[in-house]
């Protein structure tokens, strides 16, 4: 792993969604501030897993980084390109070097389309080949290289399973040869026999083409094997950034302690052995996130400092980033 | 410990215009008073629609129950007419649904929904079903339980709906709560939340759960005995630790080996299964995990293995010993 | 760490077991289903047989012949239908003027489907302001009573126009005329529609993919989300063309209609109001046949509609 060469710069990247009320006249009462202040980078050849729960902003955060959503303040720097740069032709670049794989197989598949028009779309859109039969021959080399036949291209996306789909979404990805893949949750909707398949692809192919993933999940189980680091999202900031080992380990968040403590682990004897952390109460909206650390209404070590002013993200070990006052 | 449902022999079909979905295969099992059971299995395995023929909740057309018995204290829930059946459901055998916004009527208030299986099962008046829904709510975990009874679904969050939804089904104290995924769709703090409630509920009211899921990491957590299913049949039933400790169906094999860990990082590869999940379309006559299996000897792809006991409290249907590679 | 090409992935490429299907190919098994829907679509072939190929046998000049001698005459061996008003034969009538009836079905039809996708994709896609004013305007243009407004405009377009002749057929400009307020009026239902997919389509993951990977909104528009909203605008479509006809026999049932001599089913029932009951067959036979052809296409529209919904993906 190449700590000199990031290709994806993130800085302050904040996220909201303003909320509107009024008839006639709409104006802004209040916002969803879905991603507040992200500041991380991703080096070459990389996995880096961004987990959380429901509602923590994750998968905004994966969508505004690629610039799918307009963001509201900060910055990402994909190989050098700005997304905050209207320019119809570094747009078009950032299009080319990073993709995106999605979470739900039936929905991210354009249902009328071919598998064929499906994967050479991209390759149509960046003007890779000059006609569409050298274009097919291409879909047919992804279709291999993601394990389907090449005789599946004029096939339809209801003929196939949902691993199958998440194959061929993955064929997408990689059609136009990007450096960046988001992955949002890409084996959540699979089963559990499938999703060994598709990681195990996911790897493969990052080995071969060194690419870089961001990846979007909540199985910290799966998160564990895949990732080479891991950020913890919490109502939309990082309170932990480590790399894998460390956070698994030696988790400093107590966000990231109970969240870990709650993962079941495949072993009667280990599972009943350990001491959870059972958090009271649930996720807080992002409409109005709690002052000072936003945790603090439900961590078990909360004191009254943690209610009033916000946690700085400070270096704590080496490589390892937490965002709390008692750590 | 008693048997207090017994299941013989159940087989389920679906009548298509594309042909007939054989759902269920022929599956027997019980459960013992206070016992927890887990059944597994990945998606199309049956493990619901065993539940819900079970329970006589499958719409009838297209579904049939072909053959089979379900023993619930000598009565044959599959020969019982409606009437019957519903004073048992709810009251006696009560079911927890994965998705409680879907399975909570939106238009009625909690109150109004955990009071009427209380007024209509054991004939409390209004005053004694509102208290013990107060009793309830309290229960499972809902503060200020006596005001939220005026509010409706949409006004609780998806892990409070769950507790409702508990809190509902044990409202009349059944022998048995049969829970379909109920943790699946929650984040998994609030999922830690509801299976340590679900631990208390056990131990203070003493009733058997029948647990489905596809997370094998729950299953650890919670179960006694574990039935593992895959296309309508069951292929290895074991008690929790033996399920683990030392699976011998190369299904659980495999299904165990898929899995990542959280508590320790694993080799480079996961056991991935190659192939997929088998087309329900065409009734097994042998052994239906055959085309995926690793260890498949030829009469696995003629006959079809019948479960068969190879410890105490623990039977497999598979024609191979995988310790030895050799037929058992 | 090196890997070889074909080591890429420890999988057996996967094959499909079921011979190719596409979704239009499903839909037609769904359609085929629905008996009502058959059943329509036969009563719709027999009237289009009936209006084109008894061409063949009555001629034009013959429908519009008129004997008033021989006026009001009851059904007979001569006359089938009987004569009307001015002694021209009921039947040859009833041929030609189904002709023009399901033209003006179709056309109009087809303008409101031009301007009503036009405006809905519009609306649904980019939101906000755009969407606003157009939907405010659709909303006037709903507001506005539709039978009022076709009376208006065909009170004081209706006899602007000449006659026209197509494909050997000589007919009253009028009907264009009808056809254009037919469409310019309906349409406000079908943008409705199409908003309605578009809004919910764009929010889609296949659509948001298609955002990843660059495609220009054009292509995003017609190529991705157009097609995949064909359904309740097909459904909308066909239910058009009986609105239309509908329409169309309103107008002319009040004398504003299509002018004669010219015939539609609509315009044969001008009139007949004064002869409900002494001369039936005035209004018998064209109400006959405008009903049965409303009936088959709101049973194709049915059929259609079950055939198309995408929610019953198992099949």
């Amino acid at each position: 792993m190449n700590q000199n060469q990031s290709i994806v710069h993130i800085d302050g990247l904040k996220k909201h969604f303003p909320v509107m009320h009024g008839i006639v006249f709409e104006r802004q009462v209040g916002a969803v501030r879905a991603v507040d202040g992200l500041t991380f980078e991703i080096h070459r050849g990389e996995t880096l897993g961004l987990v959380g729960e429901s509602g923590c902003g994750k998968t905004t955060a994966g969508r505004t980084i690629l610039g799918l959503y307009p963001l509201t303040e900060g910055s990402v720097k994909i190989d050098g390109h700005d997304i905050n740069n209207k320019d119809s032709e570094n747009i078009l670049a950032i299009r080319r070097k990073a993709q995106m794989i999605f979470q739900d197989p039936f929905a991210s598949l354009n249902p009328r389309w071919t598998v064929n028009a499906i994967v050479s779309e991209p390759m149509r859109v960046h003007k890779l080949f000059p006609d569409q039969k050298t274009r097919t021959e291409k879909v047919k080399e992804l279709l291999t290289l993601v394990g389907m036949s090449s005789r599946l291209v004029n096939r339809f996306p209801h003929e196939f399973s949902g691993g199958q789909r998440q194959r061929i979404g993955i064929a997408r990805a990689l059609a136009p040869e990007p450096l960046f893949i988001v992955c949002d949750e890409p084996i959540s909707a699979l089963d559990v026999s499938i999703q060994a398949q598709v990681v195990n692809l996911l790897e493969d192919l990052q080995d071969r083409f060194n690419l870089s993933y961001l990846f979007i999940a909540h199985d910290l189980s799966m998160v564990r094997h895949i990732c080479d680091r891991v950020a913890v999202m919490y109502l939309g900031i990082i309170v932990e950034l480590a790399s894998r080992n460390d956070l698994y380990e030696t988790p400093l968040h107590p966000y990231s302690q109970a969240l870990l403590s709650a993962v079941p682990i495949p072993d009667p004897r280990k599972d009943r052995a350990r001491n959870r952390i059972i958090l009271t109460g649930d996720v807080p909206s992002p409409l109005n996130p709690p002052s000072g650390c936003r945790f603090h209404p439900r961590c078990p070590i909360a004191i009254d400092r943690c209610s009033v002013d916000e946690p700085e993200w400070r270096e704590i070990a080496s490589n390892h980033w937490v965002s709390c006052h008692l750590v | 410990m008693d048997k207090i449902l017994q299941i013989n022999n159940l087989r389920t079909i679906f009548n298509t215009p594309e042909g007939i979905v054989h759902a269920v295969n022929g599956v027997s099992f019980h459960i013992s008073e206070g016992e927890t059971l887990a059944v597994v299995g990945e998606s199309g395995c049956g493990k619901t629609v065993t539940m819900l023929s079970i329970l006589g909740l499958i719409p009838i057309p297209p579904g049939e129950i072909v053959s089979g018995s379900a023993y619930y204290h000598n009565k044959d829930l599959l020969q019982l007419p409606e009437e019957e059946l519903e004073r048992i459901r709810g009251r006696e055998i009560a079911m927890i649904f994965q998705d409680p916004m879907t399975s909570l009527n939106p238009v009625l208030t909690i109150g109004r929904q955990l009071t009427e299986p209380l007024t209509l099962h054991l004939g409390f008046d209004q005053q004694k079903a509102i208290q013990r829904a107060v009793e309830m709510l309290t229960f499972v975990g809902i503060p200020d339980a006596e005001k939220r009874l005026d509010a409706y679904p949409h006004q609780f969050s998806g892990g409070m709906r769950q507790r409702v939804m508990i809190a509902m089904a044990l409202g009349c104290a059944p022998s048995i709560a049969i829970a379909d995924e109920p943790t699946t769709a929650l984040d998994v703090t609030i999922q830690a939340q509801i299976i340590e409630l679900v631990i208390r509920l056990r131990e203070e009211l003493g009733m058997a759960i029948l647990w489905i899921t596809h997370d094998l990491g729950v299953v650890a957590g919670l179960a006694e005995r574990v039935i593992v299913m895959y296309s309508g049949l069951i292929l290895e039933e074991a008690d929790v630790y033996n399920l683990y400790e030392n699976p011998c169906h190369p299904y659980t094999t495999a299904l165990l080996g898929a899995l990542p860990r959280v508590d320790y990082t694993r080799h480079q590869r996961l056991d991935s299964i190659p192939g997929a999940p088998p087309n329900l379309l065409i009734e097994p006559k042998h052994c239906p995990f055959a085309p995926r299996c690793q260890f498949v000897m030829d009469i696995c792809r003629e006959q079809m293995p019948q479960l068969e006991l190879i410890g105490s409290d623990h039977q497999i249907a598979c024609w191979v010993d995988i310790h030895t590679g050799k037929s058992r | 760490m090196e890997t070889t090409p074909d080591a890429i992935v420890h999988l057996i490429p996967d094959e499909l077991e079921t011979p190719p299907l596409t979704l239009w190919q499903l839909a037609w098994r769904r359609f085929r289903r629905h008996k009502m829907a058959i059943f329509g679509s036969i009563s719709l072939l027999v009237l289009i047989i009936y209006s084109f190929g008894g061409a063949f046998i009555y001629t034009e000049a013959y429908a519009n012949f008129t004997e008033t001698g021989i006026r009001l005459q009851p059904p007979s061996a001569a006359h089938p239908f009987g004569t009307d008003t001015v002694g021209r034969d009921i039947l040859a009538r009833t041929i030609y003027g189904g002709q023009i009836s399901l033209l003006i079905g179709l056309t109009a039809m087809l303008v409101q489907l031009f301007i009503g996708v036009l405006i809905g994709a519009i609306s649904g896609y980019f939101g906000g302001r755009i969407d606003s004013i157009l939907m405010r305007f659709t909303e006037a243009v709903l507001i506005i009573p539709q039978i009022f407004l076709l009376l208006v405009m065909a009170k004081f377009f209706g006899s602007k126009i000449p006659d026209i002749t197509v494909l050997g057929r000589t007919f009253s400009g009028s009907v264009v005329v009808i056809v254009f307020i037919i469409g310019i009026t309906s349409w406000p239902y079908l943008a409705r529609i199409v908003r309605a997919e578009f809004l919910s389509l764009k929010e889609n993951e296949f659509i948001l993919a298609a955002h990843s990977t660059g495609t220009p909104t054009f292509q995003i528009i017609f190529r991705h989300i157009l097609p995949n909203s064909m359904a309740p605008i097909i459904v909308a479509a066909t239910l058009g063309v009986a609105s239309a006809i509908t329409l169309e026999a309103y107008i002319s049932f009040l004398g504003l209609g299509v002018r004669p001599p010219t015939a539609t089913w609509g315009n044969m029932l001008e009139g007949a109001y004064n002869y409900i009951d002494t001369a039936y067959w005035l209004w018998l036979f064209p109400g006959l046949l405008i009903t049965l052809i409303v009936l088959s296409i709101n049973f194709i529209g049915d059929g259609l509609r079950d055939a198309l919904d995408p929610r019953s993906r198992a099949i």
